[in-house]
């Protein structure tokens, strides 16, 4: 029998080896940060940081009270707004939905060849932000509501992709054999064994991304692309702060609406 | 008993909305509502033809990306958005456990627990884009608006999740420490913190992922970073190093995205 001689008196909650792990961990984390932010701070000008108080201050006084008499000009922008987000969803939707099929390891017809390249089109559209993808189109097309839309429905794709070729994967494949065991044809499968599946996270993705497509859109006008984005950039260059006010308070309030009637709709779908 | 005709063809059912009316109405309103938004985009068909060439040329030099002639304003926008987005990372992290802690309903007296909220919320309702606006207004040009935007808006999204995640903890665990007349400070430290950590470094690691992608958007409206860099490649139609930067930033997306989910799956 052996005999537990040594034993610490005192209850610790990690060993001595993973305390000095850890230690060492936050030192290297420390001295990272403070190395990352000699280097991020070397050509800050101070006098404009020690005077960011008085500056906000001004800004501050500047912006109340808001100009409501501004409010009527800003509904056609408002309407482009959300026909940008809309519009681009279902573009994005369009173009994602075969994606997200040639993406899925169960669906793709090659796993070889096609699969790598729907992966890299979802990576690469989700890397680029829809404020840099307008910004190239607005080169490209022109300034305008084409180029927000484009902008928003290829940002959408890699989004939708995703999660929908994630949704295809996690599919029921006894349900799958079972349309296949009726002898149909691969078409039939996917419409009648995996289509009805993935319908229900489909909308609620959808959805989902129309919310964040509303908030994106508000400010693709910065760069051009149409929208209340661009009253909010002319505002700025005049420094009309007051009339800022007015159109952060208004995406302000489209943005909680539509976040409310996407939870809503989701709510009502799942 | 005779039994009534029944149907002899099958017909898919509809999945989500049951009702005929609803369906109707609301594929009308879809057809309307589409006329209505399509008809109101004006488009320039000239302008966008005569843009095509320069898409040709666009993608022209996303396949032959040109690293070389610019690489010291792409290096130095990659330094400014790689140091912002560690520095800020870390510093908004550090702000928003505190926050978490007093926006979490089970550790946090009531009126503390609504100042903590409403911080997250004004956090997460405003966009980066519009933050960094705002500070580079106050801040002046260059990396240390984009800095602070990005720990603005990592408070919102770091402090939410947390002060969710310690509502969700196993009430156990905390009563247990709660019994052996530990303090508040001792029951966070001993109940909470060893249950919410692998997901706050989870989390804390995705931000991360987010912040670096951020850090490419609010360049465009000067807060530094390799946002400023793009902008201004754009802007001289030098779509070959545009093509190189977007390249760049795909990839330590990529890196980041496959780093930072390898990390994650070792330490829990």
């Amino acid at each position: 029998m052996t005999e537990i001689t040594h034993y610490s008196q005192v209850w610790s909650y990690r060993t001595s080896r993973g305390r000095l792990a850890l230690w060492g961990g936050w030192l290297a984390l420390v001295a990272l940060f403070v190395w990352c932010w000699q280097i991020m701070t070397r050509d800050t000008i101070w006098f404009f940081v020690a005077d960011a108080p008085t500056q906000a201050a001004d800004i501050g006084s500047r912006m109340v009270p808001p100009r409501w008499s501004y409010l009527p000009e800003l509904m056609q922008p408002l309407w482009d707004t959300i026909n940008i987000a809309t519009l681009g969803t279902i573009g994005g939707v369009i173009m994602a939905v075969p994606v997200a099929f040639l993406a899925a390891r169960n669906t793709t017809p090659s796993a070889l060849i096609l699969r790598p390249i729907a992966l890299f089109i979802i990576v690469a559209s989700r890397s680029i932000n829809s404020l840099i993808w307008a910004l190239l189109l607005v080169a490209i097309i022109g300034p305008g509501l084409l180029a927000g839309i484009v902008a928003i429905a290829l940002r959408s794709i890699g989004f939708i992709g995703k999660l929908l070729y994630e949704a295809i994967e996690e599919t029921d494949a006894t349900q799958i054999e079972a349309i296949e065991a009726t002898g149909a044809s691969g078409a039939q499968v996917l419409s009648y064994g995996i289509v009805p599946q993935i319908m229900p996270a489909f909308w609620g993705i959808t959805v989902f991304r129309w919310d964040i497509n509303i908030r994106e859109s508000t400010i693709l006008g910065l760069v051009g692309a149409g929208g209340i984005g661009l009253k909010l950039q002319a505002s700025l260059n005049t420094l009309a702060w007051s009339q800022v006010t007015v159109i952060l308070l208004l995406i302000l309030a489209t943005v909680v609406l539509s976040e409310w009637v996407s939870a809503r709709m989701r709510h009502a779908i799942i | 008993m005779t039994t009534g005709p029944y149907p002899t063809t099958w017909r898919r059912p509809p999945q989500i909305l049951k009702d005929l009316r609803w369906r109707i109405a609301i594929q009308i309103g879809i057809v309307i509502y589409l006329v209505l938004a399509i008809g109101s985009v004006e488009v320039n068909w000239a302008r966008v033809y005569a843009g095509l060439e320069r898409g040709q040329r666009f993608v022209m030099g996303f396949l032959q990306p040109d690293f070389t002639s610019r690489w010291r304003d792409i290096s130095q926008g990659l330094i400014e958005s790689l140091t912002m987005t560690l520095t800020s990372t870390v510093v908004g992290v550090a702000i928003s456990i505190p926050i978490g802690i007093g926006a979490a309903r089970n550790l946090a007296p009531r009126w503390i627990y609504y100042i903590c909220r409403s911080i997250i919320a004004v956090s997460r309702a405003l966009q980066e884009v519009i933050i960094a606006i705002f500070f580079v207004a106050m801040f002046g040009f260059g990396p240390f608006a984009g800095f602070l935007t990005l720990s603005f808006a990592t408070i919102g999204f770091i402090a939410k999740l947390l002060a969710d995640d310690i509502e969700e903890i196993d009430e156990a665990q905390a009563e247990a420490v709660r019994a052996t007349g530990a303090s508040w400070g001792q029951l966070v430290n001993y109940a909470v913190q060893p249950q919410v950590m692998p997901r706050l470094i989870g989390l804390s690691l995705y931000r991360l992922d987010i912040n670096f992608r951020e850090s490419a958007v609010i360049g465009i409206v000067g807060a530094g970073g390799i946002g400023a860099t793009l902008n201004t490649a754009i802007d001289r139609y030098e779509y070959d190093s545009a093509g190189a930067i977007l390249l760049i930033i795909i990839a330590v997306v990529m890196v980041a995205e496959y780093s930072s989910s390898y990390l994650r799956k070792f330490l829990q």
